[in-house]
């Protein structure tokens, strides 16, 4: 008879009868509390600390439009490209549902990669927060595969070839590798069969993970509680009487309040990009997917979205045949490496200080050659190869990973500065 | 200073497109999706001149009302490859037919004018001249040994593609920085066609216009959409924007 023994709810609202019932047959009271009322953030986010909700709302975005685009899309080779033009021409408001889904991803990306630059910048990733960071690198790395599988349903030249060359990517593993890539393409080629599997990748199988790990990302947050720009844990310095966190304040409403505002001001952005640019110029939409996908005819430059290029750059970067290995071996290995060695940064970072605040010149100088690496190599990722493009490539590629690296060198020898008791705003 | 980092991660996307791999200089094709006449103008010519290889299986014979036209007009006027004017702009021509004939079948050119551009399809359609040396008997500036003969040579005429020394004011050689002349490209006419040539350029931009349209028929009613949209989401800002200080009022 527990269930009976939990107090009624009282407030001010007329639907305290309803609530009392299901708070006593569910923990609606307690997962309120816990997630939102009674949890407490610190008082002093900036700019930065928006990305994760609105990575929420680009997600839920994402999957409503996706499940009004499974409506009228159709997963076959020979009616793919064609049932893409038709929700955008045919369908009632289709076109803003695809412009909205095809805008979302990309958005997806630059949200979630300013969110991890936050981590970057405030020592999010550290000690009690490594398995946070662990949950979100899955979620970045899944975010990738879905929209790797997205890619390919319009059906278009860039669609069939991106997937061709990436697939084609797994045939470069020793031994296994060919045998490999029939078996992820379910063809010889890129065709209906793996249009088929992609579609099913992209609309449920991935998705469900996500969902999970998103979960498990809050969940984790919600446990070790949020980090703040100046690094500090905020339930060292408890109010005596209260035992609530003297620089907290409670998610809602302050947060949510806050967030909504956020929300606001991203869709003033998302909507500038869906109504007047859903091309970018051919960076979200790029121009050589309206034409239809021909297995027989290879496009003469071949360049995966934005998002992907600084990673495309260091695959490209390998032409050195090394240790009786193909350079292509290698290049596959240091992309892999390159979205991997992420998960390190909790025992990389040996600086005594989490913030960039209380961080040295070090720090700051190796984090912003890290920023311009990441930023010259996504630049280089959309341009055709040449030699002194490659060249750029493998010196931006090597400071990529000294970032990494060198961390426990650099980030101990750092000249840090004394962190407060207390959040200074 | 953190603010503007992210907004010029936004505003550096825009910086151009990805594929521009073409060296040939492109004509800006002055062209306006609004202009119903020349829109009009346009669907003609594509009916008339490009549908007869061409097909635009996307693009429905009705949809031509959002440019202004009534359904007998279309029924009447444009109505060559279909009985309905619910049908799409499909062609009889057999696809291994126009592959044998042509080297290659003609793309469907429903959104030819996204992948291609308004620009690329201009100075294209303007930039035709006899080649002996072609099967079709016809080349083209912007793209080399085509495998599409000049379809609307009776409109343009022939010419023929000469290479002349530049010479300056004086009459004399213009040299380059090895002392070698400068030589440049220009086009003759050798057989005149039905219009001037600024009659000619005034056609295809008529139908790089049409095509521009065809290829997203939304795309005003989506900015018009967008205008709307955006000032809601202002006031909506606005409104966050205040609930959000008020709560934050008694935080220090």
């Amino acid at each position: 008879m527990a269930a009976a023994e939990k107090q009624p709810v009282t407030g001010a609202g007329p639907l305290n009868g309803v609530l009392t019932w299901v708070d006593q047959r569910f923990p609606l009271i307690h997962l309120w509390k816990t997630q939102l009322t009674e949890y407490y953030a610190p008082k002093n986010f900036n700019f930065w600390y928006y990305f994760g909700s609105l990575a929420m709302l680009v997600l839920a975005i994402q999957i409503i439009t996706g499940i009004f685009l499974t409506m009228h899309y159709k997963p076959d080779a020979q009616q793919a490209f064609a049932s893409v033009e038709y929700i955008m021409r045919e369908v009632p408001w289709g076109w803003l549902i695809r412009y909205m889904h095809s805008t979302g991803a990309s958005f997806f990306f630059i949200v979630v990669y300013l969110h991890m630059f936050r981590a970057l910048l405030y020592g999010s990733y550290r000690q009690p927060r490594e398995l946070l960071w662990i949950f979100g690198m899955l979620i970045f790395l899944c975010l990738m595969a879905e929209a790797f599988f997205g890619y390919l349903l319009p059906w278009g030249q860039m669609s069939y070839w991106g997937a061709q060359v990436i697939v084609n990517l797994f045939a470069a593993i020793p031994l296994i590798g060919p045998d490999l890539a029939v078996w992820i393409r379910g063809d010889y080629v890129v065709s209906d069969a793996t249009l088929n599997r992609f579609f099913a990748f992209h609309v449920i199988a991935i998705p469900l993970v996500l969902l999970g790990l998103v979960a498990a990302h809050l969940m984790a947050l919600r446990e070790v509680g949020s980090n703040n720009p100046d690094g500090i844990e905020i339930k060292q310095n408890l109010d005596p009487k209260t035992g609530i966190p003297l620089d907290g304040i409670p998610f809602h409403p302050y947060y949510t309040v806050k967030d909504i505002f956020g929300v606001a001001v991203f869709l003033v952005v998302f909507f500038v990009v869906v109504f007047f640019a859903p091309e970018m110029g051919g960076y979200f939409l790029e121009y050589n997917n309206f034409v239809p996908a021909d297995p027989l005819k290879t496009p003469e430059h071949i360049a995966p979205v934005w998002y992907f290029t600084p990673f495309y750059s260091i695959l490209r970067a390998n032409t050195i045949n090394f240790l009786w290995i193909d350079a292509k071996v290698w290049g596959v290995v240091c992309m892999g490496l390159s979205t991997m060695i992420f998960f390190l940064l909790p025992w990389l970072d040996r600086s005594p200080v989490k913030s960039i605040r209380y961080k040295g010149p070090i720090f700051k100088t190796a984090l912003a050659i890290f920023v311009i690496s990441f930023f010259v190599l996504g630049w280089l990722g959309t341009e055709t190869v040449s030699e002194g493009r490659t060249l750029a490539a493998q010196i931006f590629t090597v400071l990529y990973f000294l970032f990494f690296i060198l961390m426990p060198w650099y980030s101990t020898l750092d000249r840090t500065r004394p962190v407060p008791q207390r959040v200074t705003g | 200073m953190k603010k503007n980092i992210a907004i010029l991660m936004l505003v550096g996307l825009s910086a151009g497109p990805v594929a521009a791999a073409d060296s040939v200089r492109l004509d800006p094709a002055p062209i306006d999706v609004r202009d119903f006449a020349s829109l009009q103008a346009g669907a003609r010519t594509f009916v008339n001149h490009c549908l007869n290889c061409h097909s635009a299986s996307l693009m429905r014979y009705n949809r031509l009302r959002d440019i202004g036209l009534t359904e007998a007009q279309i029924k009447d006027n444009l109505l060559f490859t279909a009985d309905k004017v619910g049908e799409v702009m499909n062609v009889a021509m057999p696809k291994k037919d126009a592959k044998d004939w042509f080297g290659a079948p003609p793309p469907d050119l429903s959104v030819t004018a996204r992948s291609r551009g308004a620009d690329w399809l201009y100075t294209y359609l303007r930039g035709f001249y006899r080649d002996p040396a072609t099967a079709t008997g016809w080349n083209n500036t912007v793209f080399d040994r085509v495998g599409m003969p000049h379809v609307l040579w009776q409109l343009q005429g022939q010419r023929v593609l000469r290479q002349e020394i530049v010479k300056d004011n004086a009459g004399n050689d213009v040299k380059d920085a090895h002392g070698n002349p400068v030589r440049r490209t220009r086009f003759e006419t050798v057989v005149p066609g039905s219009m001037s040539a600024a009659d000619y350029d005034h056609t295809v931009r008529d139908l790089v216009n049409y095509m521009t349209w065809m290829a997203e028929p939304n795309q005003v009613w989506r900015k018009q959409v967008g205008y709307v949209v955006l000032f809601l989401l202002g006031l909506l800002v606005l409104v966050t924007w205040l609930l959000y200080k008020s709560f934050w009022q008694d935080v220090h």
